[in-house]
């Protein structure tokens, strides 16, 4: 029954458990202040994970989607695509992380193990192909977050942020869950495909759409999408910011597979419920985020609120039909490069005992340093949409699918509440080239973290090039689920 | 005792977490002990709908979620701790430095 070739397509996810014991174990002989072994590790680990991904691809060998473990795990080329970006997100997460503890002199085994064993939470996520399996997922992932940010332990809004992250986010399991169950129940199996076939005649069961109505709520928690975005902001300002930059990158793509796995796989048929539902977390979604963004003064709640509206921008991409789900695919994948950057940027402009979470942080910062007030530049320009960055882009596309299905009003708003979204984003920039430095500290980095930083942002630009091949890459293992 | 009956009563659970978490404006332990009873709530459901349907898997969705349920109940109480630690008090309308 069970052979020990069945394991062979889930090597990344063993890779990653086991360097996780390895780096909590070697945490433990490890100095505070250096701990730069740690974070070679765990950056080692990533690049092996994704050359064990990466390495059935090339070219010439057909690739062919495996099931295995009683069909709780897929391995295929949509969920090998989005584990190898959550590969380079993570890698780049390293880095700041590393540059933040360090300032703080609490640089701990912990906190990278922690870090890897969400990653491995989001794969198994990704590639949960049961309902038991994208649970288990889904909880590794969130009890890690909730302890990472906890991480100062002494930080009084440290831990006042990860309260309401935990009681929140197991709400958001438990509405995810009585909808499974709800879900059970009418269908009788958690297989994501047999569910498929099960309800291929019955779309109007009263279990089925309730069950239905529960994880989209739940889904919509995870992903912070208005009116369900309550934790967000408080999160992204209370955690560390090596925390935050985590939470708003990679498990933003395992709530996206999550999303596709469970209503665009399993729940297909229901097509026409889920459809408008989600046009409506998008829009509100949209409409909140933007205008909350526009009084912020502080950066990562300026971030958090924007960070609710592009979410609302993936979520319309799922409107879309089948091309639709490609274009949210590749929002998400541009969403979170450009997110990881605006927040590793506050990582190198904070010091120690100083935090460069206002606005007015990045005053003049032209004068300090023209370069990463370029690169800052980028970044900001990408996520409020100026051509010709990539930002600009994966906006279009999602828009062109949607108004292909004809919800050309849907499109409107969007558009309108995006350019009120670029008031905010013109502010930072102003602020950063039109007025006085209040410091003149020098920026203190490493050079490692300054080389990670400066690829993070002129992907903004480099991904230009790549654009055809990775939307075409993006239609294609959409179109192979 | 039918189907039906299980139903309701895990309906009811649910309903009374609900209320626990949103309603309740007092203290924070007690809304931890509304997270584990939404819980209960699903776990009631799906051994209803095991037995009623005759599939083993729901049962064994059970055990998972109880064991995930019991490390979920340990970072919450250690997240708890810490948080009284210093701020020496978990009424829930103390708790709100974070607002804006």
């Amino acid at each position: 029954m069970f052979g020990w070739s069945e394991l062979v397509p889930a090597f990344p996810e063993i890779l990653v458990l086991s360097m996780a014991c390895v780096v909590l174990l070697v945490g433990l002989f490890t100095d505070k202040k250096k701990g730069g072994f740690i974070v070679f590790l765990s950056v080692i680990t990533m690049m092996f994970a994704a050359i064990l991904t990466l390495k059935d691809h090339v070219a010439g060998v057909e690739f062919t989607k495996t099931v295995i473990f009683n069909g709780t795990f897929i391995r295929d080329e949509f969920g090998d695509m989005l584990k190898v970006v959550v590969y380079l997100l993570m890698i780049s997460v390293f880095f700041y992380a590393k540059q933040y503890l360090r300032q703080h002199d609490n640089l701990q085994g912990e906190y990278f193990a922690l870090l890897l064993f969400a990653t491995l939470g989001i794969m198994v996520m990704i590639s949960g192909h049961n309902f038991i399996a994208l649970y288990l997922g889904l909880e590794l992932l969130a009890l890690s977050s909730y302890a990472l940010v906890a991480y100062n332990r002494n930080d009084l809004n440290g831990n006042e942020a990860a309260m309401k992250y935990f009681i929140l986010g197991a709400l958001a399991s438990g509405m995810l869950l009585y909808g499974m169950s709800l879900i059970y129940g009418a269908v009788g199996t958690l297989q994501i495909n047999e569910i498929s076939q099960a309800i291929a005649g019955q779309n109007n069961d009263m279990f089925l759409v309730l069950g239905l109505i529960f994880v989209i709520v739940g889904i919509g928690f995870k992903l912070g999408a208005a009116p369900f975005h309550m934790w967000v902001p408080d999160v992204y300002e209370g955690a560390p910011t090596a925390t935050t930059l985590f939470i708003a990158s990679a498990p933003k793509i395992a709530a996206f597979a999550l999303a596709v796995r469970i209503l665009g796989q399993s729940l297909d048929v229901l097509m026409i419920h889920w459809q408008s539902m989600l046009a409506t977390l998008a829009i509100v979604s949209i409409i909140v985020g933007n205008l909350f963004a526009l009084q912020q003064t502080n950066l990562k709640r300026l971030f958090a609120y924007s960070t609710i509206s592009h979410i609302g921008f993936m979520l319309l991409g799922l409107v879309g039909g089948a091309e639709g789900i490609a274009a949210s695919m590749f929002y998400i994948i541009v969403y979170t490069i450009m997110a990881v950057g605006g927040f590793g940027m506050i990582v190198l402009l904070s010091n120690k005992g100083m935090e460069a979470d206002q606005i007015a942080d990045f005053k003049g910062l032209n004068q300090r340093s023209g370069w990463y007030a370029f690169l800052m530049l980028l970044l900001v320009a990408s996520m409020a949409g100026f051509p010709p960055l990539i930002g600009f882009f994966s906006k279009l596309y999602v828009l062109k699918a949607v108004i292909d299905q004809g919800h050309i009003i849907l499109a409107a708003v969007a558009v309108i509440f995006a350019v009120i979204g670029a008031f905010y984003y013109l502010k930072i920039i102003k602020v950063m080239y039109f007025e006085e430095s209040e410091t003149d500290q020098a920026i203190d980095a490493s050079f490692d973290v300054k080389t990670v930083l400066s690829i993070n942002a002129l992907a903004q630009l480099g991904l230009l090039v790549l654009l055809p091949v990775l939307f075409q890459y993006c239609i294609r293992v959409t179109g192979s689920l | 005792m039918t189907l039906q009956h299980y139903l309701i009563v895990s309906a009811i659970l649910f309903v009374i977490s609900m209320a626990g978490i949103f309603v309740n404006r007092r203290n924070v332990l007690v809304v931890l002990m509304s997270i584990e009873l939404m819980l209960l709530a699903v776990n009631t459901n799906l051994i209803a709908f095991s037995k009623y349907l005759d599939d083993v898997q729901g049962q064994v969705f059970v055990f998972f979620i109880l064991t995930v349920a019991a490390a979920e109940a340990a970072i919450g109480l250690a997240i708890l701790v810490v948080l009284f630690r210093n701020k020496k008090t978990l009424e829930t309308k103390e708790i709100n430095e974070l607002e804006g």
